[in-house]
């Protein structure tokens, strides 16, 4: 039952690292999205706003000035 | 809560803060989006047309599928150069057309390239179980599931993390990947380190085994080599200039393909009867293995798990904005709406698509999960002349800006709707049951939408372009 415990060669380590790095970076994105939807109010986070350019806003604000 | 003036939020133009999407891309990441979607597929799955309609036939309808794509590639830039914004064809539909096609056609960008990646991921796992059993591994002890995994996790931490890592990136293993075709094209043809000829005529090349109707059923895997170009659009809202990078990057991304694509069939079709051709798994790597060079084998193994990288990459990138646009317009739960305050990403988006993605990388059924990726594309392609028509009668060129205006209108849109036409009938051909049951698929959600989520929809926030009163309004 815990055949896969056992070492059978090199490749059986470059494996579980493989499913180590996989879940160590998945992990710290859900961790992430969770801190961040802790920290910010969803109004703040889907506040996105669609043909926005702020280049063009910049440039506007900057010829202005 | 943070204060949002020291994180990536601004305010907008009525003082209200706001996180937007980065702008920070330019041309090269959009050559890069596009090309590094589609060349995976010049270095497998092309050669299926070779089963249906022989060499000959497989170039025939090359070029054809080829028109249909620069059709789409005309089409796009001079769309999406106005609509500057996420969502590509998606953001088109609703401007242009309405709510329940716009709907739709964000299902199908979303299918095409989530099953996509999962194609690709799953390809990536096999190459490495292939990859060790070559370098010494008892046959059947590796198991490709962690590489699977591997691959699409560490590509959505690029997305996750920001759009300029993740398309650099894609930008640098596409070259790798189109230069590894390139060398073994220039090794065959002055004879470098090859060992033999080319030898097209030797081979059969010149013929047409299953007639015209041949070259018909090689159309629906002819769009293997073009496959996903059209995803650049989705980059709209993160480019610098719009208007010149988009076409610029989608134009030059087309070239690349054509090239690439004749090149590939070039070669394969030189060195291997299309009896086998039309069977292998991955003609280019075998071409690369009849030569015997370890450089050459090497450089193409490495060319073929960077193409299918580049392609989840590009898959993530455009499924998650097509995914965050429907959430934006709530088409979706506005949560999927959410921007990174300090990475500026559709983060979950990204995250949400994981683990769909990666369980049908899991499954490991090929063949069924890239044509349901081909279709949902292939139905996009079909929006596409509606959407063209639509928009010149409803803005025509002196009415609003154009980054780029198509020559010879409405000549492309015909030619695409046609060809789209006579893919129809090839896929019917190969994937009758399938196409059918897609079909239903979509019925049923557009039913779905209707009933229960269009009363989310806001339909006068969605008309965000600053353009005039359409004409016949």
């Amino acid at each position: 039952m815990l055949d896969f415990l056992q070492f059978r060669g090199p490749w059986d380590v470059v494996q579980l690292a493989a499913w180590v790095v996989s879940i160590a970076l998945l992990l710290w994105m859900l961790w992430d999205a969770i801190r961040v939807s802790k920290q910010y109010s969803e109004d703040v986070l889907t506040s996105s706003q669609e043909g926005v350019d702020e280049l063009a806003l910049q440039q506007d604000a900057h010829k202005k000035s | 809560m943070t204060d949002i003036t020291a994180s990536g939020a601004k305010a907008d133009s009525a003082g209200k803060p706001s996180i937007n999407l980065a702008k920070v891309l330019g041309p090269i990441h959009v050559w890069a989006l596009g090309v590094g979607i589609v060349l995976v597929g010049e270095f497998m799955g092309w050669n299926l047309s070779i089963e249906k309609g022989g060499a000959l036939g497989s170039i025939i309808a090359c070029w054809i599928v080829g028109l249909l794509y620069t059709c789409v590639a005309m089409i796009d830039s001079e769309v999406t150069s106005t609509v500057a914004a996420a969502g590509g064809q998606y953001t088109q539909a609703k401007h242009t057309t309405g709510p329940l096609m716009a709907f739709n056609v964000g299902l199908y960008l979303v299918l095409a390239y989530t099953m996509l990646e999962a194609a690709d991921i799953f390809v990536f796992g096999d190459l490495v179980r292939i990859a060790a059993e070559n370098l010494g591994a008892e046959p059947g002890s590796v198991d490709a599931r962690p590489f699977v995994l591997l691959a699409v996790s560490v590509l959505a931490w690029l997305n996750y993390r920001g759009v300029f890592m993740a398309l650099s990136v894609n930008f640098l293993i596409t070259a790798v990947a189109f230069a590894s075709i390139v060398i073994l094209f220039v090794a065959y043809q002055f004879g470098i380190g090859t060992g033999q000829d080319l030898q097209h005529q030797e081979l059969g090349m010149g013929s047409l085994p299953y007639g015209w109707m041949g070259v018909l059923a090689a159309f629906q895997f002819a769009i293997w080599y073009y496959l996903g170009i059209e995803g650049t659009c989705q980059a709209a809202e993160e480019v610098r200039s719009c208007g010149r990078s988009l076409p610029l990057g989608t134009m030059t991304g087309m070239i690349t393909l054509l090239i690439a694509a004749a090149l590939t069939w070039y070669v394969c079709s030189g060195v291997m009867p299309w009896e086998y051709l039309g069977l292998t798994l991955a003609p280019l790597y075998d071409a690369s293995l009849m030569t015997g060079n370890t450089v050459l084998i090497v450089l193409l193994w490495t060319g073929t798990v960077f193409s299918a990288l580049a392609s989840a990459n590009g898959c993530i990138n455009d499924a998650a904005r097509a995914w965050f646009s429907m959430g934006r317009d709530r088409y979706l739960p506005q949560f999927f709406a959410a921007v990174h305050p300090k990475y500026r990403t559709p983060y979950r988006a990204i995250l949400f698509l994981i683990p769909i993605a990666a369980s049908f990388g899991f499954l490991q059924l090929l063949g069924p999960v890239i044509t349901f990726s081909i279709l949902s594309g292939l139905l996009g392609y079909t929006f596409m002349p509606i959407n063209m028509f639509r928009f010149r009668s409803k803005w025509p060129l002196d009415t609003i800006k154009r980054g780029y205006i198509h020559p010879f209108h409405p000549l492309p849109s015909i030619v695409l709707i046609t060809l789209c036409a006579a893919t129809y009938v090839a896929v019917y051909l190969g994937f009758g049951t399938q196409l059918l049951a897609m079909m239903v698929f979509y019925v049923v959600a557009s039913v779905w939408f209707v009933l229960f989520r269009y009363k989310f929809v806001r339909r006068g926030d969605q008309f965000t372009m600053a353009w005039p009163r359409p004409r016949g309004y």
